[in-house]
């Protein structure tokens, strides 16, 4: 869970930094959107890195899911018989929300895919103009996409929010004091991430971006 | 107070079981959560029915033999309180109060209210104790011992082994328990012989018994009536992982 959820983490940073590319204008950020295809040149040929990447990611998303599916299996083996009345569990909304968010998150990236990456679904769908693809997505008319986004988005910062202390215990962290400070690093991640996620749609949408 | 009780009936470990409703009257408010149960079966008796079986011994809160889970709360709503410390006053006159076992599959239901935690000493017998033959109490500078280490592993030796952790846990694991009892022997010179093979076969047995996975969602401490804090997971995830490098007891490691 934590070694595979570490490299999603940090394309999920690589990918933030990238987005917001779109704030330096069209010719930087489409010259970026390029460049993916070519890094490694000449040493790979053509987009040889980037399958290279995306190998990598599914291998840790198919990780990721296979042990989330290991623990839910075993979560429900180990309480055959229900508890009549059960409270609401104490711990936070992010740790309860953890399998379901995840499954969000999942249909969401397929859907991003088929978006932005494919074209498919995407007004534009112009591999050439990544730009423009952006601008239409997230048009004032087409609202009800920017607000998937949105709720996609806070569902992985909820996700991260538990996930990256999560991930920190699983990996040794061990004080009391080292637990509040990955408490702590782990909702100001999630909060930069989401913001750092959502200022692109909302760019479009105001009109910032065009 | 008058309450009215929904307790779990079982006739062992064959029946299905169900939730049944028992007015109970006249209830102190002084008295303790067992004592009120304690009335209950004074006059299940006398009117010929089956009282409830429930686990208690000591009923000062350092045995671990109660258990309850009280309106979905593992020991009821007073954190850091065994059930059998737990005080009536706490509890609205006139309130419905559900009364469950504690449910795991490692813990199966012997009878009403009493499970099987057979499963807690499978844990301990696979590492939770140490071989060197430790005689009368020794001369405490013969092993200096950092403060920090002996107030932690006093922390996690007030684990009373009640089960309120797996109870609570929404993978139904046991990872408090074990992850107490790995820490209480792994921060103290007397426990470093064993240390790496502890907790590897602790975790196995664990895994065994059919405890759920950690996932730290941190139910467990919140109800633990010892307040055994979460980072103990945390000092077991890092022996586990110096663990899986070198074991103790394989020569040349």
């Amino acid at each position: 869970m934590a070694v595979t959820g570490i490299m999603l983490v940090l394309f999920l940073v690589a990918h933030m930094l990238g987005n917001l590319k779109v704030f330096t204008g069209e010719t930087s950020f489409d010259h970026y959107a390029h460049w993916l295809r070519d890094i490694g040149k000449p040493l790979l040929p053509g987009v040889w890195f980037l399958w290279i990447l995306r190998t990598a990611l599914v291998v840790a998303v198919l990780g990721h899911i296979w042990a989330a599916t290991v623990l839910a299996v075993r979560a429900r083996a180990a309480r055959p018989v229900r508890y009549a009345h059960r409270k609401k569990v104490q711990g936070s909304y992010a740790a309860r929300t953890m399998r379901w968010g995840g499954v969000i998150i999942l249909l969401f990236v397929i859907y991003h895919i088929l978006d932005l990456t494919t074209g498919t679904l995407n007004p534009v769908g112009d591999a050439s103009n990544p730009y423009g693809n952006v601008v239409a997505d997230f048009a004032p008319d087409r609202w009800y996409v920017t607000l998937f986004y949105t709720l996609a988005i806070v569902t992985v910062g909820f996700h991260l929010r538990h996930g990256v202390f999560s991930a920190l215990r699983s990996l040794g962290q061990q004080t009391p004091r080292g637990e509040r400070r990955a408490r702590t690093a782990a909702l100001v991640f999630a909060v930069v991430l989401c913001a750092g996620y959502l200022v692109v749609p909302f760019a479009v949408l105001t009109g910032l971006v065009s | 107070m008058n309450l009215t009780l929904r307790i779990w009936r079982q006739s062992g470990p064959q029946d299905k079981g169900r939730m049944v409703t028992y007015p109970v009257d006249d209830v102190s408010p002084d008295m303790s959560f067992l004592e009120m149960l304690d009335v209950l079966n004074e006059r299940l008796i006398l009117s010929g029915e089956e009282p409830v079986a429930f686990d208690h011994d000591c009923r000062e809160g350092i045995c671990g033999m109660c258990g309850l889970m009280i309106n979905g709360d593992a020991h009821g709503p007073q954190r850091g309180t065994t059930a059998c410390q737990l005080h009536m006053r706490q509890f609205k006159d006139g309130e419905t109060i559900d009364i469950e076992p504690w449910r795991a599959r490692a813990f199966p239901v012997i009878k009403d209210l009493v499970v099987n935690r057979n499963a807690f000493d499978k844990i301990i017998a696979a590492g939770g104790y140490i071989t060197a033959p430790t005689g009368s109490a020794p001369e405490a500078h013969a092993a200096p011992v950092a403060k920090a280490n002996a107030d932690a592993a006093f922390e996690s030796a007030a684990c009373i082994g009640c089960g309120a952790c797996v109870a609570a846990c929404p993978n139904g694991s046991g990872m408090l328990f074990t992850a107490a009892k790995v820490t209480q022997l792994s921060l103290l010179p007397q426990g470093q012989p064993e240390r790496y093979t502890r907790v590897i076969g602790m975790v196995d047995a664990h895994d065994e018994a059919g405890f759920g996975g950690c996932t730290n969602a941190g139910e467990c401490t919140a109800v633990c009536p010892k307040g055994i804090p979460l980072n103990t997971i945390g000092r077991l995830n890092r022996d586990y992982l110096t663990a899986t490098a070198k074991r103790g007891d394989t020569p040349g490691s």
